[in-house]
């Protein structure tokens, strides 16, 4: 069953989108990431067009990432101070972020950046957390504890910069700054890229923060959700790109998904949790690499300036 | 002497009147193709007469049609993938403002038998030729036919480009008919439609007619709230978003 999107300006399969989003959503609810870089690219890849693609999954985003942080929020799992410093620092990135793109976009290397940011990141991401799964799961086989615990007194240095904050629910006590910092990268990151950032943000505040995983889950998917609410608002008013209809579906799919994807969260070890998503991001980032090193069969590329629409 | 002149004269007429003897009519089954939410594309159907008065000399070449249906313009960015170190990139692009985003060209028999490549060139048939502007210069751009021939091959993948050499035909000597798939890609605005009657590779007579594609109901609601009431459109968009995901952790909340 096809519907017509009235701003992609294309007709779509009702079916393949549901299951699509259900699918992606699964993911999202699972690892307490947006999802947004899984399916910003599957529905370009389904041709509609990139602007409308990034603007309407930033909506979806929003909409399953609510479900998760209500969630979250029942379950004592989200830390609001932690969640608030992180919506700060991400504004100002956002910013950056967009001064950033608009400059590139003007100098015609755009797509470039984006290609090479999403194969640097996600390989490099993506490779470190599987080195780190694999290297905790065979100490555990040797007997060892999997994880170094955090020991009484003993923090990474940038937790004791000046500023230090106690972040009850997460069971921190560190420094603002490199907290705020982070999220500011991120913030960038995801203006740049069209992400919300989730995928870097969740292993950052695990490996970085040794904060337990999932108050990271519930609090990465609350900054998640203000700042996915803010960039549909910025994208409907500034490009008008964004498809309410699309966003429907997907929101349809995406929430469902989202929910199955909660519950499997649940009865998943941390262990094979961490190693699950290092696989994700890795294959994610494989998947660039691989469109930039195969010879294309076809080295013409047609694109519709946004602006002619 | 004058009689000589006569006959010259009458000569003349016969080989100089056929441009008018034949006369094109046509017509197209709808001038509207109108979008809604279940629009999967549509298909029209071009039909008409040639009709030709008692005076015209009987020919010996058959009759041949060119339709040609030119979409909206807009400006059309063509990239070009190039091997760098290891990767491919797109490096060089080349920029072809107001190009028709939908091109079809349809006639009764291949292109080549019916007309020389320089007359296609000069009347503007074909997908090669029918938005080329007239060369203003002796020198061959030949990366800019490189791009074109790019561009033509990627809009032919989409649907959006289509040449069909059976497209039109003649259900007796006179009359034609030919169908244009309009696939659902195909952008809204005006589309014209040129039909040229050749015979010998001589084009004799020339008919031109429009139609246009244009959202309705829904469609046509959702899309002007997008452009003209952006934030209103915003806010509703992201009071929905937030309303499902706010409902669904109600209707599948177990504790």
């Amino acid at each position: 069953m096809q519907i017509y999107l009235p701003i992609a300006e294309l007709p779509i399969s009702i079916l393949m989108v549901l299951g699509l989003s259900g699918a992606v959503g699964f993911i999202s609810g699972l690892f307490g990431v947006g999802g947004g870089f899984l399916l910003t690219p599957l529905l370009i890849f389904l041709d509609i067009p990139p602007a409308v693609a990034v603007a309407t999954v930033a909506a979806q985003v929003a909409g399953s990432s609510m479900t998760g942080v209500l969630t979250y929020w029942r379950r004592r799992a989200l830390d609001l101070k932690l969640g608030g410093v992180l919506v700060v620092g991400g504004i100002v990135g956002t910013v950056l972020g967009v001064l950033f793109f608009n400059s590139m976009r003007r100098l015609g290397q755009l797509e470039l950046v984006i290609n090479l940011s999403y194969v640097t990141l996600f390989t490099i991401i993506g490779g470190l957390m599987l080195y780190d799964a694999i290297r905790s799961a065979l100490r555990v086989r040797a007997g060892q504890p999997g994880r170094l615990r955090r020991q009484a007194g003993t923090h990474p240095p940038w937790m004791g910069l000046p500023w230090r904050v106690r972040f009850h629910r997460s069971r921190l006590y560190a420094s603002v700054i490199p907290i705020a910092g982070l999220a500011v990268v991120i913030g960038f990151i995801g203006a740049v890229l069209g992400v919300g950032g989730g995928f870097i943000l969740v292993p950052a505040l695990i490996y970085f923060f040794r904060i337990p995983t999932a108050v990271v889950v519930g609090t990465s998917l609350f900054q998640i959700l203000v700042t996915m609410t803010g960039a549909t608002m910025l994208h409907a008013v500034t490009n008008q790109s964004v498809d309410i209809i699309l966003a429907t579906l997907l929101l349809i799919g995406g929430v469902i998904g989202a929910q199955f994807g909660g519950r499997a969260a649940r009865n998943l070890n941390v262990e094979s949790f961490r190693l699950l998503l290092a696989l994700l991001i890795l294959s994610v980032g494989l998947r660039f690499v691989i469109e930039l090193v195969v010879p294309p069969t076809e080295p013409f590329s047609v694109i519709l300036p946004e602006s002619a629409r | 002497m004058s009689r000589r002149l006569l006959i010259l004269a009458m000569f003349l007429l016969t080989a100089l009147a056929p441009a008018r003897a034949e006369t094109l009519i046509a017509s197209i089954s709808s001038h509207q193709i109108q979008i809604t939410s279940n629009y999967t594309g549509d298909q029209l159907t071009v039909f008409g007469l040639v009709e030709r008065d008692g005076r015209t000399a009987s020919r010996g070449d058959p009759y041949d049609l060119v339709i040609t249906v030119r979409g909206p313009r807009r400006m059309l960015l063509v990239r070009e993938k190039e091997r760098l170190g290891p990767i491919w990139i797109n490096r060089t692009q080349r920029r072809f403002p107001d190009s028709p985003v939908f091109l079809s060209v349809s006639s009764n028999r291949p292109l080549s038998e019916i007309l020389s490549p320089d007359t296609a060139l000069r009347e503007r048939i074909g997908l090669a030729n029918a938005d080329r502007p007239p060369p203003l210069s002796f020198d061959v751009d030949a990366p800019l036919a490189r791009f074109q021939a790019g561009m033509i091959r990627m809009l032919e993948e989409k649907g959006l480009y289509a040449e069909n050499e059976r497209g039109v035909t003649f259900l007796s000597g006179t009359l034609f008919s030919a169908p244009i798939e309009v696939p659902a890609t195909a952008p809204t605005g005006p589309y014209e439609i040129d039909i040229v009657l050749y015979s010998g590779g001589v084009p004799l007579a020339r008919q031109s007619t429009n139609f246009e594609v244009v959202k309705t109901g829904l469609e046509q609601g959702l899309a002007t709230g997008a452009h003209e009431r952006s934030f209103l459109y915003g806010l509703a968009t992201v009071a929905l978003a937030l309303l499902l995901g706010w409902l669904a952790s109600v209707v599948f909340r177990r504790d």
